[in-house]
């Protein structure tokens, strides 16, 4: 409608003839337990939120029970962990399906969480016909940027296309996917990048999509699909962007699927604005740049996000309470109704500096894409995209840095009164997060040990095995893989063994680090001269050249922080071992005596440092490895000193520079090679 | 504070670790790492120690585990092969391995990032597998400086000890002083090695693999084309023409029977305490070459006469040995010349 909207501002005026009605208004959540989610959910409908956007915890996006030995200290919390059907009827209890939005982030095991949501619907008595919703269901940016993958790339795609399969035909309002730019921003993509990385994401998709559909069906196939991206501080040239994507968007779908109806080649999208450029300094400062981002996804009209989710201002110190996510609900709420932004047509139609950005976004992005293209498409483009994303990121770091780009509160302006919002930080005991129960990791074991006593053993078995079956089955007339699913689901199966069954076919798969095909050298200057030589004279001393380790314990997946670590200290001129993401305790360990590294860096963003932490120095002592450890990622001040109680030498958050953060490791070799640290 | 600074320290003493791997002690294996890269000189009397101590002179035989190179130039796959090939070791036959990679160090910094180990996915709790990642330095050819002493001492405890080259391309001659068996991984298409090798700028290996037979034709035509060019290389020549083998390293994988095969029945088709002898003596010399300068090389007459000083020598000394039997040789050279000087 925004297009043909556009002829009617022309003719009445300045204003359209009735305001347009408000986006749909969702806040991230879940944690903890099915049933406090339930409750959450409750009160936040309560508050005039719209529809539903479901957090899980990672052993549920990564296809893992609560006991499983990775799953450990991660259990309930970036999400709710959803076993089985019961726990998602649990999750769903009192809310109507049937008139329910539920937009669900999940992807490597998205097909089994939308086949949950499905059982849980019939036992409301609602058929999955009437279902409305989203599974973001995009694996690619997994592999790049966010790290819930499970299976390698291909057999990831083809439950892709299954899961676009099934609901074209059987839950025709559902999004079958949801393409993200959002975390390739948060992984330091330019705006060109992000563009392009994304819309080759999707051809990628709708090429598998298209061998598992009729070809008359690629219309409504291509109409479905949908994206999720981001808004960064630049709000002018990221409202450009969208726009420039939207045109893209027209033509990929005229040209290369000869999609033709209007309705079909719409852009939508649903935004979550950036977390990257949230700091922890000053965390006041969030919130103003949250409205900012929010106007440059709302302000044109003809690219106007369809759903909005905003992060709380204290996302970069840990986990957002229900207070925090209201303030950002309430930021979208005071746009929509008390703005006049709804009244009007695009109100950059015509602008040629708008018209300008754009031209600029779409040929960078168009050569961009015909570089991916030249390598075979986005998944055989992976470790490009990956190594490409690594260096916009390490090159973000160093602009800001070096002061280049400004950051309020971060590197300028970094005078400021105490803060009364984060009063209770210094003090340990009432820093303004939430914090879940650390109780909630047993209470989901044992739950999951009743569930399994109590369900037709036989039952799961066979469904499982009729999974493996159609899994093996690598013809084009194999079976859509939502059906073995569904059974499974119905059967009582849980998330660990419906993955397990998918992992024996398809096996596991480690994705690109990036690290080691990113340029070397972008950051020169005094200070990496100088750490060059530290670094230089420790190495006569060492005997050989500090060699460091940098692991990601755990499911989380947010490995840009380890990345740039790994990079830097690279470029200082140390060896690293740098392993990628998703690391038991034990593993860290092994790999620590067997490479000998003299440190070892960990780094985790997902909350679940206090269990996780603890049990890798003491895996690490066990194998005999004295190495100091370090920690870096979201470690609320008032976990610091159990840490250091651990053992943990040194703990960095958000707002230390890279470069103090490797001036201090070196300090620590120095330390204990007998060097007493430059004062 | 100086006895402070070598982090060994006495569990890292050479006669006691070499003490451990004559025993088959893999535990061993990171402390003799720790040592054998180490340049600080108390490190470096000791590590001497203990090569002296695990060689064949000392130990009245060869070390057991097969030494197997590979190399290949970047992107042709040998990461993802020596991970099935190391799985397939692990499970099928259970040898304990050690793997010995080297990665490029940046020019720049001089630093290095070490990532293999990530495509093995090696199970924590598998004391008979055993993987070090090593950054080569300034050093050319293929290997870190210390690779050659480490996969000598670990094949005295390891079954088979796989070294991954650089992968920087032709100039990766190294291995093939140290390799029982090297293998050169290529990918298909790969025109440019096919000619490296009629021109004699690539060492002939003992097993060539075309990798990602999943590619299909081309995979199956490299191949070919590398057969005939080698058959006619060998034909001109003395040795074998070594076996061609295409595989795939994705799942479902192929060609690791065949490539298993090639392996052992390369082993036993070669005289291992001739060629071991013949490698020591070589690695002795470029060693030497490297401590103490063309100069110095040239006072021997080249590598060609620092070989006619070493014929006469025992071969079953270590290298470091070897090297010491040069260095002596190159100062009774200095010494006959400055006498022969009038006076």
């Amino acid at each position: 409608m925004s297009n043909s909207n556009g002829a009617v501002g022309r003719s009445q005026g300045a204003r359209l003839p009735k305001a347009d009605p408000p986006w749909m208004m969702r806040t991230y959540a879940g944690h903890s337990t099915a049933k406090a989610s339930n409750a959450l959910y409750r009160r936040n409908l309560q508050k005039g939120q719209t529809g539903l956007s479901v957090a899980f915890d990672l052993p549920t996006q990564t296809g893992y029970d609560a006991d499983a030995e990775i799953s450990r200290g991660e259990v309930g919390k970036v999400g709710v962990p959803i076993a089985h059907r019961g726990d998602m009827e649990a999750l769903m209890e009192g809310i109507p399906l049937g008139q329910m939005n539920t937009s669900m982030t999940i992807n490597a095991t998205a097909a089994w969480l939308l086949a949950l949501y499905i059982v849980a619907a019939e036992a409301q008595g609602v058929a999955e016909g009437q279902l409305q919703g989203t599974t973001q269901n995009d694996i690619v940016k997994e592999f790049l940027a966010r790290g819930t993958y499970a299976f390698p790339p291909e057999p990831s795609m083809r439950l892709i296309a299954d899961v676009i399969a099934y609901t074209v035909q059987r839950i025709p309002k559902w999004n079958p996917i949801n393409i993200c730019s959002y975390h390739l921003q948060e992984a330091g993509a330019t705006p060109v990048q992000e563009i392009a990385f994304t819309l080759s994401n999707a051809i990628a998709v709708l090429d598998a999509a298209r061998r598992r559909i009729d070809e008359q069906q690629m219309g409504a196939v291509f109409g479905r699909i949908s994206f999720f991206v981001n808004a960064g501080v630049r709000f002018i040239e990221e409202h450009a962007k969208l726009r420039a994507m939207s045109i893209l968007w027209r033509e990929i779908g005229r040209e290369r699927y000869n999609v033709t109806e209007e309705r079909h080649l719409r852009f939508r999208y649903g935004v979550q604005v950036n977390s990257l450029g949230l700091t922890e300094a000053q965390p006041e400062n969030n919130v103003q740049r949250i409205v900012l981002e929010a106007l440059a996804v709302t302000l044109g009209r003809d690219a106007r996000a369809r759903a909005i989710q905003l992060p709380a201002w204290n996302e970069a110190l840990g986990l957002p309470r229900p207070f925090d996510q209201q303030w950002s609900l309430r930021i979208q709420q005071v746009l929509a109704y008390e703005t006049d932004l709804l009244e009007y047509p695009d109100v950059f139609e015509g602008s040629k500096v708008m018209d300008g950005l754009v031209r600029e976004l779409l040929e960078g992005a168009r050569s961009e894409m015909a570089q991916i293209a030249q390598r075979g498409g986005a998944l055989k483009a992976i470790p490009y995209m990956k190594a490409a994303l690594v260096e916009s990121h390490s090159e973000r770091i160093r602009r800001i840095e070096s002061g280049e780009q400004v950051v309020v509160g971060q590197n300028a302006f970094t005078e400021a009164e105490p803060s009364p919002l984060t009063a209770g930080d210094e003090g340990g005991s009432e820093a303004p997060i939430l914090l879940v129960d650390a109780s909630v990791e047993q209470e989901q074991i044992e739950a999951l040990q009743v569930w399994r006593a109590n369900r037709d053993r036989q039952a799961v078995d066979e469904a499982l095995a009729e999974l493996e079956r159609v899994a093996a089955d690598e013809g084009p007339d194999a079976e859509n893989l939502m059906v073995p699913t569904l059974k499974a689901a119905r059967a009582g199966a849980s998330t660990g063994e419906w993955a397990a069954a998918l992992r024996n076919v398809f096996g596991s798969y480690k994705a690109p680090t990036g690290v080691a095909e990113a340029a070397a050298g972008a950051i020169e200057g005094a200070e990496i001269e100088a750490l060059r030589e530290r670094v230089a004279a420790l190495q006569e001393r060492l005997g050989r050249r500090p060699k460091i380790l940098v692991g990601k314990p755990g499911l989380d997946g947010h490995s840009n922080g380890a990345e740039q670590i790994a990079l830097r200290a690279r470029d200082v001129g140390m060896d690293v071992v740098y392993e990628g993401i998703r690391l038991t305790p034990a593993q860290i360990a092994q790999s620590a005596l067997q490479e000998g590294v003299h440190l070892i860096g960990l780094s985790i963003l997902s909350g679940s440092h206090m269990q996780l932490i603890p049990a890798v120095i003491s895996a690490l002592r066990q194998a005999g490895v004295s190495a100091p450890v370090v920690v870096g990622g979201i470690i609320p001040a008032q976990d610091a000193a159990a840490l250091r109680q651990a053992g943990v030498a040194a703990i960095y958050t958000p707002k230390d520079f890279i470069g103090t953060v490797m001036n201090e490791m070196v300090d620590l070799l120095d330390a204990r090679s007998g060097v007493q640290a430059p004062a | 504070m100086n006895a402070k600074l070598t982090e060994t320290g006495a569990e890292g003493s050479g006669a006691a670790l070499g003490q451990r791997l004559a025993r088959g002690d893999l535990s061993a294996a990171p402390v003799v790492m720790n040592l054998l890269e180490s340049r600080a000189d108390t490190d470096q009397l000791e590590a001497r120690a203990l090569m002296r101590f695990v060689s064949p002179a000392a130990l009245k035989a060869e070390a057991k585990g097969h030494i197997v190179g590979i190399t290949g130039p970047p992107g042709a796959g040998k990461s993802s092969l020596v991970s099935v090939l190391v799985r397939r070791l692990r499970q099928h036959e259970d040898q304990s391995v050690a793997v010995l990679a080297v990665d490029p160090s940046s020019r720049i910094s001089g630093g290095s990032l070490l990532g293999d180990r990530i495509r093995i996915g090696l199970d924590p709790t598998d004391t008979r597998l055993f993987i070090r990642s090593t950054a080569a330095g300034e050093r050319l050819g293929g290997l870190a400086w210390s690779t050659r002493a480490a996969a000598q001492a670990l094949a005295v405890a390891f079954d088979f000890v796989v070294i991954e080259t650089v992968g920087a391309g032709q100039g990766e001659t190294e291995v093939a002083q140290v390799a029982d068996t090297v293998l050169l991984v290529v990918q298909p298409g790969s025109g440019d090695v096919l000619q490296f090798l009629k021109a004699g700028m690539m060492e002939i290996p003992d097993v060539l693999i075309v990798s990602k037979a999943d590619l299909g034709e081309i995979a199956a035509r490299t191949r070919e084309d590398l057969s005939a060019a080698l058959r006619s290389l060998a034909a001109s020549g003395s040795r074998a023409s070594p076996e061609v083998i295409g595989l795939s390293s994705l799942p479902p994988t192929s060609g690791f029977d065949a490539l298993e095969q090639a392996i052992a029945a390369h082993r036993m088709s070669i005289d291992l305490r001739a060629r071991r002898q013949r490698l020591r003596r070589e690695g002795a010399i470029t060693d030497f070459a490297i401590e103490h300068g063309e100069r110095a090389l040239r006072a021997l007459r080249g590598r060609r006469g620092a070989a006619q000083v070493l014929a006469g020598a025992d071969g079953c000394l270590s290298e470091p040995e070897l090297e010491a039997i040069l260095v002596e040789a190159l100062q009774a050279r200095r010494q006959m010349c400055c006498e022969g000087q009038p006076s």
